[in-house]
């Protein structure tokens, strides 16, 4: 077993190498800023499940595996027959591609974007326009708090940027789409994404992570995301990583006044994945609506931690997340609320409904709620459990055979939260996804 | 009478979790009839209904039930309902996320299959929907709701109904379907299990007030105290028990 503090030297090493080479062309406050984080991220180490936040999940595996820096290989290997299946934006959508962590133009189609609609790499945004990224760049995943976020913001050189100005009304899709192609050797990529949606504007974003193979590698991904006042941001984050991959992952959101947001996590794949949410209303009047769903088999580990910040009066917040979890899966659920002083009027809802399908699998879920205002409404419930015995025998009671019935109500925890989906493609083939993995699991299939 | 017997329960002894609640219940229901069961607060109602309709929940110790002359007890609660048997709940479950078109349809086509018939595609499905949901008095947004999820009492109630008169089946129990709704609501249900009934179908009317059966028109009414019918009689029985209460044909046997 590598020693801990091997482990953070490692990844010292690495970030002086990379530093060197291929990160010596940044501008000098991104350069200091990837010093302040590779800092951070030796101070911090891998965190372990001695850690409150991290007590139902070990990074262990992560720690101990030695990743080579992906350096974004050769993407032309990857071609757009393979590529399409994967893709769920639409016919309509834009689209961004990144492969291996590295922007891939030939697969991408950002044709026919107008009023100053950007849907780009970083990189080149980096490049062209280092203020309007600058303004925004780890302003709200600080990297101070996290380990991963610090990595990431030391690695931080290419992902996804998306920029909607004022008052843009942009109704084509923008789908992100970071591919691994999981090679011989486990590699690790950092993608950094941007979503800005400024004041009045309106954009529906899809960020999808996939693989064209199995195979040991790790995302670390940080995505930030500004909704201006009165703005509207539909983002969709779909992870489908391989089932020997790791992905840990970050979002950060902020909301201006009378802003919506509405913000789907799904997360289908992955051997181990951790995704950290977190958003701050940070002007009154703000809506988020926060609709995630798991669907975990074999021995899939996957957590989800959110934290709802009202920070201001005026907010709502409802989170809702479903998940399914068979075999030997494990699903883990911490949701915390927080409602500052002064936030008053608050209206926030949370549930967790965690539906076992065997006795080997097993979900924790954790409500928190941190209320320091009188005036708000506050409600929260979760549950886990296998199928409702009752619900199955209503349905029985109507004729459908106990596999029918059984079927229709597991389907359903996925349903309630792909219902919630505006964007119809898409809903629509998440839903043969998953209706094809639940069929086929309950054939005894081991498909993915 | 010589219409065809649809449900006859003979001493029939069941319970839960050990407790037994029914204590020899005797029923014969014809094709054509309406019987109301009434009787006070937990004195087996629902028991004798989900006994019926098969949940598992509850054993049979004694006795027997016959639907269509086929032994109730031998048949899994889908079985049942393929043959024709109907419960409309007490308490309607909610089912997330599965929209009550989807569902309709699905149970109707579980139905149609187990008869050899064909199975409707949604559109065909949807026409038919149109005219049950009119007799129940709801607009289509009721059918892409998910099933009872969310909807209030009176409104499960009514969701029921709308499971009956798509299923159309020969035998309806109704577990208090009449309590918790509105007196428009009630008329709308009463009228349209009314008008669902057909010579070769029976219907069961489990209730506690004496109005639904002013729309409904019992051929019997039995009341159950204790776990028995303790007393049948016909529709004026109802009106009586309405005026003074069920204390003076409460089973006066010992509780066990
Ligand atoms: N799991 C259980 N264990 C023990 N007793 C039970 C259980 N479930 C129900 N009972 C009891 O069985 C009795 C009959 O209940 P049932 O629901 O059949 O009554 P009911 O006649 O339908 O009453 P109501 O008019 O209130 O609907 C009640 O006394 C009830 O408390
Ligand atoms: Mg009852």
């Amino acid at each position: 077993m590598t020693r801990l503090a091997d482990t953070r030297e490692r990844y010292v090493a690495a970030f002086r190498t990379f530093a060197g080479n291929g990160a010596a062309g940044a501008p000098a406050w991104l350069k200091e800023m990837r010093e302040a984080a590779i800092a951070r991220f030796a101070e911090l180490g891998f965190p372990t499940t001695k850690q409150e936040e991290w007590r139902f999940t070990s990074v262990a595996p992560i720690a101990e595996t030695a990743f080579t820096l992906s350096r974004g290989r050769d993407t032309a290997h990857v071609t757009a027959q393979q590529l399409e299946p994967l893709c769920v934006g639409g016919l309509r959508a834009v689209r961004v591609v990144f492969v291996d962590g590295a922007f891939a133009p030939s697969l991408s189609a950002v044709a026919g974007l107008s009023r100053g609609v950007r849907a780009e790499s970083l990189a080149a945004a980096l490049e062209r326009d280092p203020e309007l990224a600058r303004q925004h760049l780890a302003r709200y995943a600080p990297y101070q708090a996290s380990p991963f976020a610090a990595l990431n913001t030391a690695f931080l050189c290419d992902g996804a940027f998306v920029y909607v100005p004022a008052g843009v009304e942009f109704d084509r899709p923008i789908e992100l789409v970071f591919v691994a192609t999981a090679g011989d050797e486990p590699t690790v990529s950092h993608p950094r994404s941007l979503v800005v949606v400024e004041r009045g504007a309106r954009a529906t974003v899809v960020e999808s992570y996939v693989a064209l193979a199995d195979g040991v590698y790790w995302t670390n991904a940080v995505t930030e995301v500004a909704v201006g006042d009165g703005a509207r941001l539909e983002l969709y984050r779909l992870q489908r990583e391989s089932r020997q991959a790791y992905q840990v992952a970050t979002t950060h959101a902020i909301q201006g006044r009378d802003s919506v947001l509405r913000l789907h996590p799904i997360a289908l794949g992955g051997g181990l994945a951790r995704h950290d949410v977190q958003t701050v209303l940070a002007g009154s009047g703000a809506e988020l609506i926060l609709n995630g769903f798991y669907l975990l088999h074999g021995s899939q580990h996957s957590d989800h931690h959110t934290v709802i910040d009202h920070a201001q009066p005026h907010c709502a917040s409802h989170e809702f997340f479903n998940g399914i979890v068979g075999e030997r899966a494990h699903g883990v659920f911490n949701g915390r609320i927080i409602v500052r002083p002064g936030a008053q009027r608050t209206d926030s809802k949370q549930t967790n409904n965690n539906l076992l399908l065997s006795t080997e699998a097993r979900a924790d879920s954790q409500p928190q709620l941190e209320i320091y205002a009188d005036d708000v409404k506050c409600t929260h419930g979760s549950t886990v459990g296998p199928l409702d015995q009752t619900a199955l025998y209503y349905l029985r009671s109507r004729g459908l055979s106990p596999e029918t019935a059984a079927g229709m109500l597991t389907y359903g925890f996925a349903a309630e939260i792909l219902g919630r989906m505006a964007h119809t493609e898409l809903r629509e083939e998440l839903d043969r996804v998953v209706r094809a993995r639940l069929a086929d699991r309950s054939r005894g299939g081991r498909r993915a | 009478m010589t219409a065809k017997v649809l449900l006859e329960v003979k001493n029939l002894h069941a319970g839960i979790d050990g407790n037994e609640i029914l204590r020899g219940v005797d029923l014969t229901v014809r094709a054509g009839e309406v019987h109301a069961i009434m009787g006070p607060n937990g004195s087996g109602k629902s028991t004798l209904a989900q006994v019926l309709a098969g949940n598992p929940a509850y054993t049979i110790t004694t006795g027997s039930a016959q639907f269509l002359g086929k032994d109730l007890t031998a048949l899994k609660p889908e079985e049942r309902a393929r043959d024709g048997l109907f419960l409309a709940f007490q308490y309607p479950v909610a089912i997330r996320g599965i929209t009550n078109a989807y569902f309709l349809r699905s149970a109707l086509n579980a139905i149609r299959k187990s008869r050899g018939q064909e199975e409707l595609g949604p559109v065909e499905f949807m026409d038919g929907l149109e005219e049950k949901l009119k007799l129940i008095g709801w607009d289509d947004s009721y059918v892409s709701r998910p099933v009872n999820d969310g909807f209030s009492g009176g409104e499960k109630k009514r969701n029921e109904i709308l499971q009956l008169a798509v299923l159309e089946p020969k035998l309806a129990i109704l577990d208090e379907t009449d309590s918790g709704l509105d007196i428009d609501a009630l008329k709308t249900v009463a009228h349209t299990v009314d008008k669902l009934r057909r010579p070769d179908s029976a219907t069961v009317l489990v209730t506690h007030y004496y109005r639904i059966l002013t729309h409904i028109m019992p051929d019997y009414v039995h009341v159950l105290s204790g776990g028995r019918i303790v007393k049948s009689g016909g529709k004026d029985l109802a009106l009586e028990l309405e005026e003074k209460g069920y204390d003076w044909v409460r089973d006066k046997a010992p509780v066990a």
